[in-house]
């Protein structure tokens, strides 16, 4: 790895020489990166680069499937999440993560929401009923579905559905908040919904987007990541990566130059 | 540049952009050429023409312009791309004011020809000063054409070059003047001859800059030639 350095002020989380096997292959290759806090961070790259894989091991969501192992260090506020005692249960409530496919829970609007809380805290019917409200008005949602939080997620279009998720995601207050291609499948008015909340999300949250849409990087994030093959290529803000790459692969991936 | 998109057609606009940008080049060039040719030759039906030419200069930077509008609209460019494309958009307006000297000066030239009362010399320090100008524009056209920051670089000195000739000039209409005041109106006229000649030095000059960014991806304007030349040769 020889991209340049970029400076990181406050970083939320420190990724350490980071490596990544589906059995015996390796996906991810020696990546090291800060994610500022507070910030949009993007990885963006062609598919099969390992730009998922990395947005997965900052949850440790891999360890569901058995043959999938990280080697390296993820730092969330100093301590190693990839250390075998860190506690997954505790470790997904800092970190929430958000799907390419809406993927609500088959139950009322208002239960998608409490679900989770209830897995980490235990609050009365009256603080459920606020944080509920306060998670679907942060995701913009509250406006759109607070005659009907009775009706099945299932019953919302597929932009409500994502922002659903996203409410979900933030009802239990993580510190970071992962999405894996979370405009993919929307339209382009439901995307820029999205798009609009990501924004508003950073004030609160660490964010952390994949996407295979350049524009949305461009537009969404302060900081992008290159990705090709499971290596780093570049790093940067994200207006230097779109005006100025440093590395001639990033400039042909981001300007349509690539294959 | 160097490798293809994977859309060929994105390609071809974009080569087609900076087709026209030289092609408009070439005309401008022309223009200018002409102008300060007819002027020193005394010759009013070749600077008519220069005047009546001049619309076509316009309507290329209104036409290219456009081309960068829906080339922006479609296609979204990035880095290098983006960079030509807007350096393209600013390029065509200096070339379009260079343009617009070429046609100033052809219509001074028609008055001046009437009641000539000034020696030849001043009149030859123009032309020459319009020879270096020409090269700029030229060279920088050249540097866009080849994406050659250093040789863009090298004209910003050539800028120091034409704004001592303006100097020089106006030093000596001025002596004239004194001397005569009856050659004021007509030193007048050449002064801003020697004036719109100096302006096409600094268009010149903005256009190189702009070959800068496209290539290197700084914005050099406004800086010290110092950092420039830094810039384009790093």
């Amino acid at each position: 790895m020889n991209q340049p350095p970029v400076h990181i002020e406050n970083p939320k989380m420190k990724v350490k020489d980071l490596n990544f096997y589906y059995g015996g292959y390796q996906a991810i290759k020696g990546v090291s990166m800060d994610i500022e806090a507070n910030k949009v961070t993007a990885f963006i790259g062609p598919s099969g680069c390992g730009k998922s894989t990395l947005l997965r091991t900052f949850n440790r969501l891999y360890e569901l499937y058995p043959g999938q192992r990280a080697a390296g260090e993820i730092l969330l506020d100093g301590e190693n999440i990839l250390d075998k005692k860190q506690d997954l249960t505790l470790l997904r409530a800092k970190v929430g993560m958000v799907f390419q496919k809406p993927t609500p829970f088959p139950m009322s609007i208002y239960d998608n929401i409490a679900f989770g809380v209830k897995l980490y805290e235990d609050l009365s019917r009256g603080e459920m009923d606020e944080r509920v409200e306060w998670a679907l008005s942060k995701a913009a949602l509250w406006k759109e579905v607070k005659d009907k939080l009775n009706q099945s997620g299932h019953s919302l279009s597929g932009g409500q559905q994502q922002r659903l998720c996203i409410a979900r995601g933030i009802a239990i207050k993580p510190e970071v908040l992962l999405l894996d291609e979370p405009c993919s499948a929307l339209d382009p008015i439901s995307t820029s919904r999205i798009e609009e909340l990501v924004n508003e999300l950073k004030v609160d949250y660490t964010v952390v987007i994949v996407t295979h849409n350049m524009q949305q990087a461009a537009r969404v994030s302060d900081y992008t990541a290159y990705m090709y093959l499971g290596e780093l290529i570049e790093f940067g803000a994200t207006d230097n990566i779109f005006i100025k790459p440093l590395r001639k692969e990033t400039e042909d991936y981001i300007t349509g130059r690539f294959g | 540049m160097v490798q293809e998109h994977s859309s060929k057609q994105y390609d071809l606009d974009l080569e087609m952009l900076r087709t026209r940008v030289l092609e408009m080049g070439g005309l401008v060039e022309a223009q200018i050429g002409a102008a300060i040719k007819g002027l020193t030759a005394n010759d009013p039906r070749a600077l008519d023409l220069v005047i009546a030419e001049d619309h076509r200069v316009n309507a290329m930077e209104v036409s290219i312009d456009n081309d960068c509008s829906h080339l922006i609209a479609r296609r979204q460019p990035a880095a290098g791309d983006l960079r030509m494309v807007m350096a393209v958009s600013k390029i065509v307006t200096d070339l379009e004011r260079i343009g617009d000297e070429a046609a100033k000066i052809a219509r001074i030239g028609k008055q001046e020809h009437t009641h000539s009362r000034l020696p030849r010399t001043p009149i030859a320090a123009v032309h020459h000063m319009g020879e270096i100008a020409t090269g700029m524009l030229r060279k920088a056209l050249d540097s866009l054409a080849r994406l050659d920051p250093v040789s863009a670089a090298s004209i910003v000195r050539e800028d120091f070059a034409i704004d001592e000739e303006f100097r020089s000039i106006v030093r000596q209409l001025i002596t004239f003047m004194m001397e005569d005041p009856r050659t004021i109106s007509q030193a007048l006229e050449i002064l801003w001859v020697a004036k719109s000649v100096e302006r096409i030095g600094d268009h010149s000059k903005n256009m190189a800059e702009q070959v800068i960014y496209v290539v290197k991806g700084t914005d050099v304007r406004h800086t010290s030639v110092e950092h420039l030349e830094r810039e384009a040769n790093g």
